[in-house]
């Protein structure tokens, strides 16, 4: 493999791992604060494709659209949470589980019966669509561009809130003694809420800048919810860093094993899970 | 959205109606019982769906040849699962006592239904599933296939590439069945004819990170690249194949399932490719036409590879019934009428092999504004060569 081809597989692993990132950050973000395993996250992505593409055409404008799939799927998490998660705090994960499995069947039923079982296009923008010429053959678009950097700005916005504001010392506060923070006279169930919408909203958000990139089909939610679970697992479950650094990790793993080991490919990602479980039995960056 | 529902609606009672008020006429006729084993949920609902209603459509449109018989339909959802296949088709053929037994879209399922009907009193017919073993050295008596083998869609695209001057080629597919019989039927014509496959890429189904594959393909910069994707995956790919800017500087050759319900989601990006496939939405003759009308108006969209062959597979039963004036109570003349029949199908007359299959015309066909337009027949009356099949 030359060098320009190994840059090229790097750009891709690190696009692909940037987009799991985004996907895994609210997954992670969700368990690390409120302990809730939300099975149903796959989902969430597969919601922002599906707003997006139904936005896009009905008003024409790929910003737009952008922005009212987003609300609403800030909207969608606040019901969730204030209707159905808010019964699981006490509960064990089997619960959880139960409930967010749940979840999943019936979003795939209403993603059915809304918009119908056929694969839907979503095109990229016009003032996005265009191409970065690298070599005679190869070019790289500028809306992929766009999306690794739209992630790495959303990765740096999680991590100032966390570390350098209020809001991010209430949450990892809650984080580490839920009854504690409820005691100094913090509204716990206000904090969650948010936290658990702005997991959903993540997730939606990485459903609708793929939409351009991806089909629109049923069943996308699960086959990336797998790819993230491998994600946070590697980082640590519950840690913004760790699924910064597994996604990055699964992203080039998964690129580069595709090329030059095609036949372990598919089991890749797991091996990788597996050796770092060996080595940190709880992730790279558990707390 | 819910005007489609009640069409749909409307035209499965018009269907169950009119079998009720011809059936007044021959009263001691049982119904013929139609089980249909479909995905109508996950990955292939869409294909599922489709199939349906081309299936009900045809006997709805043909009540005049069912002698009096009303049709009942048994459905079962195999959610394209392999391992529910078994167990769902034993219930059609030892509960329900079915007669016919339509289905199904995913080749892992044909597998497991075969394995319990073959043989048996029911009579199979497969609207999609294209595994070469089901007509193959898995082909029985009371087998049929209205759709394709994978053999044949796939074939004669070796020949278009060899003609258009390309020597080297890269193939790519899912890694599963479908997709490398596809690739394999391809490589036959195209190694026979002094082409070389230059690299062989098989992808771990379901996955549609595609990126790294293509970038490695402009890498080898082929004269041409064959590939086998269907649905989602299509789309996925062709996106990705334009997105890195290959679209236009090496040609992309595929079976037809490439371009087929896809192109709308594929948009621009799909342009000027060249697939091969036993159908196309533009044919231009009457059965087509009537054909697409019809469905247009009964289910608010249009129709599309899959419903044509579920539709066929109506017309099959349609026409076996009214061969045997009715009575399809001994199955070896039932068998001997639907093997000697020619279906007037959409994508053009066809009749069935001695394996049961479809010996049809392959059509070359371009992606042009957003339409898979007809080049030319790319193979006259294929048939599959049913490799292991004694019958």
């Amino acid at each position: 493999m030359d060098i320009t081809l190994f840059l090229f597989q790097l750009m891709n692993g690190v696009q692909y791992g940037l987009l799991l990132f985004l996907i895994a950050s609210g997954l992670t973000l969700v368990f690390g604060v409120m302990g809730i395993l939300n099975l149903a996250h796959g989902s969430m992505y597969m919601v922002g494709a599906y707003l997006a593409y139904y936005f896009v055409n009905t008003t024409g404008s790929f910003g737009v659209a952008a922005v009212i799939s987003a609300i609403i799927a800030l909207l969608l998490g606040i019901l969730i949470e204030r209707t159905l998660i808010i019964r699981l705090y006490r509960r064990n994960h089997l619960d959880q589980v139960l409930l967010t499995i749940g979840l999943i069947f019936v979003f795939n039923a209403l993603q059915s019966l809304l918009w119908g079982n056929d694969p839907l296009g979503v095109t990229v923008p016009t003032w996005l669509d265009g191409a970065i010429p690298l070599t005679d053959m190869i070019e790289y678009p500028v809306y992929r561009l766009f999306v690794s950097l739209l992630c790495i700005l959303i990765g740096i916005g999680m991590y100032l809130t966390i570390n350098r504001t209020r809001l991010g010392m209430l949450i990892r506060a809650g984080e580490s003694n839920r009854d504690m923070v409820e005691c100094l006279g913090v509204n716990i169930n206000r904090l969650y809420t948010l936290v658990f919408a702005t997991g959903v909203a993540l997730a939606a958000i990485a459903g609708i800048v793929s939409a351009p990139m991806v089909s629109v089909v049923p069943g996308m939610g699960e086959h990336v919810l797998i790819a993230c679970f491998v994600v946070v697992v590697i980082g640590g479950m519950g840690s913004i860093k760790g699924a910064f650094v597994g996604a990055l990790m699964v992203g080039i793993v998964d690129t580069f094993s595709s090329i030059m080991l095609p036949q372990l490919s598919s089991m890749m990602i797991y091996i990788l899970m597996a050796v770092v479980l060996l080595v940190k039995p709880k992730g790279l960056f558990a707390h | 959205m819910q005007n489609k529902k009640n069409r749909l609606r409307n035209l499965v009672t018009t269907c169950a109606t009119a079998g009720l008020i011809s059936a007044g006429a021959a009263i001691a006729a049982e119904p013929v019982k139609v089980g249909v084993m479909l995905p109508f949920s996950g990955v292939y609902a869409a294909l599922g769906d489709a199939g349906r209603n081309g299936l009900k459509m045809a006997l709805q449109e043909n009540t005049a040849q069912l002698h009096g018989r009303k049709i009942e339909f048994l459905e079962m959802d195999t959610e394209a699962k392999p391992e529910r296949a078994p167990e769902l088709a034993s219930s059609l053929l030892d509960k329900d006592k079915a007669d016919f037994i339509i289905g199904p879209v995913h080749s892992g399922v044909a597998m497991g239904m075969s394995k319990v009907l073959r043989n048996k009193d029911a009579i199979m017919i497969i609207p999609n599933a294209g595994a070469a073993a089901a007509t193959g050295p898995l082909c029985a008596p009371n087998v049929f296939r209205t759709s394709f083998s994978s053999w044949q869609p796939s074939y004669p695209m070796g020949k278009v590439a060899l003609d258009a001057g390309y020597k080297k080629v890269v193939t790519m597919s899912w890694n599963y069945g479908m997709g490398k019989e596809s690739l394999d039927a391809f490589e036959e014509s195209f190694t026979a004819g002094g082409g070389e496959i230059v690299k062989k890429i098989l992808v771990p189904f379901p996955k549609t990170e595609f990126q790294p594959y293509i970038t490695d393909i402009a890498a080898t910069a082929p004269d041409a690249v064959f590939v086998f994707f269907a649905g989602g995956g299509a789309v996925k790919f062709v996106k990705d194949y334009a997105a890195l800017g290959l679209n236009g500087k090496i040609p992309l050759l595929g079976s037809g399932f490439l371009t087929e319900g896809t192109l709308e989601a594929q948009g621009d990006s799909a342009e000027g490719i060249l697939t091969t496939l036993h159908y196309a939405d533009n044919l231009d003759n009457p059965a087509n036409k009537k054909f697409r009308q019809n469905y247009q108006d009964s289910f608010g969209k249009p129709a599309d590879i899959y419903a044509v062959q579920g539709y066929d597979a109506g017309l099959l039963i349609a026409q076996a019934i009214n061969t045997l004036g009715g009575d399809i109570s001994d199955r070896k003349a039932l068998i001997q009428a639907m093997e000697s029949s020619t279906i007037d199908s959409p994508r053009g007359k066809f009749t069935f092999s001695k394996a049961h299959n479809p010996v049809q015309d392959i059509y070359l066909r371009k992606v042009e504004h957003g339409e898979n337009q007809v080049l030319s027949i790319a193979a006259q009356a294929l048939e599959d060569p049913a490799r292991g099949c004694k019958l």
